[in-house]
């Protein structure tokens, strides 16, 4: 697992039903994209988030396949329908295996 | 090196970037909410040099500033976030947290940051915010203190400052405080360096201009720590001191040094009337 | 004027006013796009692709795509050592299929975004972003 990665997510409290709403999420995360070298001239080796997924009851919203190319702490801003109540679920995937995910209740109203 | 080199330099500097040049004139109101005052007056002791006094985040384009006005867009806030886990955490031989003694920390650091560098009568020195975390550290919580200019700290720096956020930068320079505060003059007009060049060469004499690529500011700090996009993350002004010192091809001081809490009272008071702006976005 | 060595070095340095660094771009993208399209032809129209005109720094760029109805978008730097950015792919609770984020950009280069749209085609935009060297300490 790597250390100190906190996602925080922007979602709003209610929205009308069906109406779209603004998502925004970061996460902290280095993305060592692989391409940097250590004092002795190595290689780091590549250590990133690969994927990020964020569904709404169950329902894929965006599933995004990311690459060394995104910038540390990870940003990602998207529009989501609110057809009824339910919970978002954002899941972010680590090249070394963790995963990290955070949840957001929406309301209808 | 003389009047009429830097003259030749500071023409050099100007020229190709008319285009480019001066400050903006756009407003920061941050989460639609806090008003920040970003222009002002220059305080008494600058005014013979400044007219006006100018937040760094004028002279940063306009997708870095949108990146300060919410604090969701504003990368800095993750490390903040970090701070409020560590502010709860007990640490240390006491098994004390910062919340032990001072409890909710909106309540209890409200306009602290706005006063810092300040003259600790106890401890007979000026202290920076990050020298009183670490005092606070070892000797009330009995824990390790933190690397100066170490993530842990900024963040706990930011946490700190966002209490004040929108408070005008108030340091004292008089009192006890004025020796620390004549010695960071002293240094802050000071040449150094195989380059020659003081603080004020190019945050006093040239503000507004390009160097390379870069909007050089007037220099303040109410915006630190400041969230870097270079490094990705969040700098203390020590750290950017060091640098600056550095770049000009000198021997430079320690974070946490004397040197540097001189210069940090300094410098912090030529912003005095600008709002704390931390945790900051730029270059 | 008379300078001494030590000016004219500094002088030299401030007016080493190469602050642009030079146009990149990378075969290895063409063949990130192919794979993506299956060789199919790619339209221009049909997505929008946001990038400012000059990058303050090069290591966070905000970037936005945009393509109605798309079921993916890929984007590429296409002067990157790796041309690869993200692929975004948008499922049925997406209000609009659009996203933004903000990515690394190694100089000025073009960057790429290439829709699959509704109906299967494909379709393509691209803006090229100017990648600046900062200040004292670049």
């Amino acid at each position: 697992m790597a250390s100190g990665v906190k996602p925080r997510v922007k979602v709003p409290k209610s929205a009308a039903a069906g109406e779209a709403v603004t998502i925004k999420t970061l996460i902290s995360h280095k993305m060592e994209s692989g391409q940097r070298k250590d004092k002795e001239g190595n290689l780091i080796p590549r250590s990133i988030i690969n994927r990020f997924t964020c569904e709404f009851n169950g329902e894929t919203v965006v599933d995004v396949a990311m690459e060394p190319a995104i910038s540390t702490n990870p940003y990602f801003e998207f529009e989501a329908v609110v057809p009824e109540a339910g919970e978002f679920v954002f899941t972010w995937y680590d090249d070394d295996g963790s995963v990290y995910d955070t949840k957001k209740n929406i309301a209808i109203g | 090196m003389n009047k009429q080199a830097i003259t030749a330099i500071a023409a050099v500097l100007a020229l190709p970037m008319a285009a480019a040049a001066g400050p903006d004139d756009d407003t920061l109101v941050v989460n639609e909410d806090i008003e920040m005052v970003t222009k002002t007056a220059a305080p008494a002791h600058v005014s013979d040099v400044l007219d006006e006094v100018m937040s760094g985040w004028h002279f940063r384009k306009d997708e870095t500033q949108a990146l300060q006005m919410d604090d969701f867009e504003n990368p800095a806030m993750i490390f903040v976030d970090q701070a409020i886990d560590t502010w709860n955490t007990a640490e240390g031989s006491e098994g004390k947290s910062c919340a032990s003694c001072h409890d909710d920390v909106e309540a209890s650091m409200a306009g602290v940051r706005a006063v810092y560098p300040k003259w600790n009568e106890t401890a007979g020195e000026v202290r920076t915010l990050n020298m009183q975390i670490n005092d606070c550290r070892e000797n009330q919580m009995g824990a390790e203190k933190w690397k100066y200019s170490g993530g842990k700290m900024a963040a706990m720096e930011a946490l700190i400052s966002v209490q004040s956020r929108g408070m005008p930068v108030n340091v004292a320079i008089d009192g006890p405080a004025q020796p620390a505060w004549e010695q960071g003059k002293e240094m802050y007009y000071t040449r150094t360096g195989q380059l020659e060049l003081s603080c004020a060469n190019c945050h006093e004499d040239n503000y507004g201009n390009m160097i390379r690529a870069d909007h050089l500011s007037q220099g303040h700090i109410n915006g630190f720590p400041v969230y870097r996009l270079k490094n990705t993350k969040l700098n203390t002004a020590h750290a950017r001191f060091k640098g600056c010192i550095r770049d000009t091809r000198a021997e430079t001081y320690k974070p946490g040094s004397a040197e540097f809490v001189a210069l940090e009272l300094y410098v912090a008071s030529r912003g005095n009337g600008l709002s704390v702006e931390a945790p900051s976005v730029r270059n | 004027m008379e300078f001494s060595r030590r000016e004219t070095l500094a002088m030299g340095l401030g007016a080493a006013m190469v602050t642009v660094l030079p146009f990149r771009a990378n075969a290895a993208a063409d063949d990130r796009i192919a794979a993506f399209t299956g060789g199919a032809d790619i339209a221009e129209g049909g997505v929008t692709l946001t990038a400012p005109e000059i990058a303050e720094n090069g290591n966070t760029v905000p970037v936005s795509v945009a393509a109605e109805g798309a079921s993916a978008i890929l984007v590429l730097a296409t002067g990157n050592p790796e041309p690869g950015v993200a692929t975004f792919n948008f499922g049925p609770g997406a209000a609009q299929q659009s996203a933004s984020t903000r990515i690394r950009l190694a100089g000025t280069q073009d960057v790429v975004a290439v829709a699959k749209l509704a109906d299967g085609s494909f379709a393509k935009a691209s803006a090229t972003v100017k990648v600046t060297i900062g200040g004292c300490g670049g």
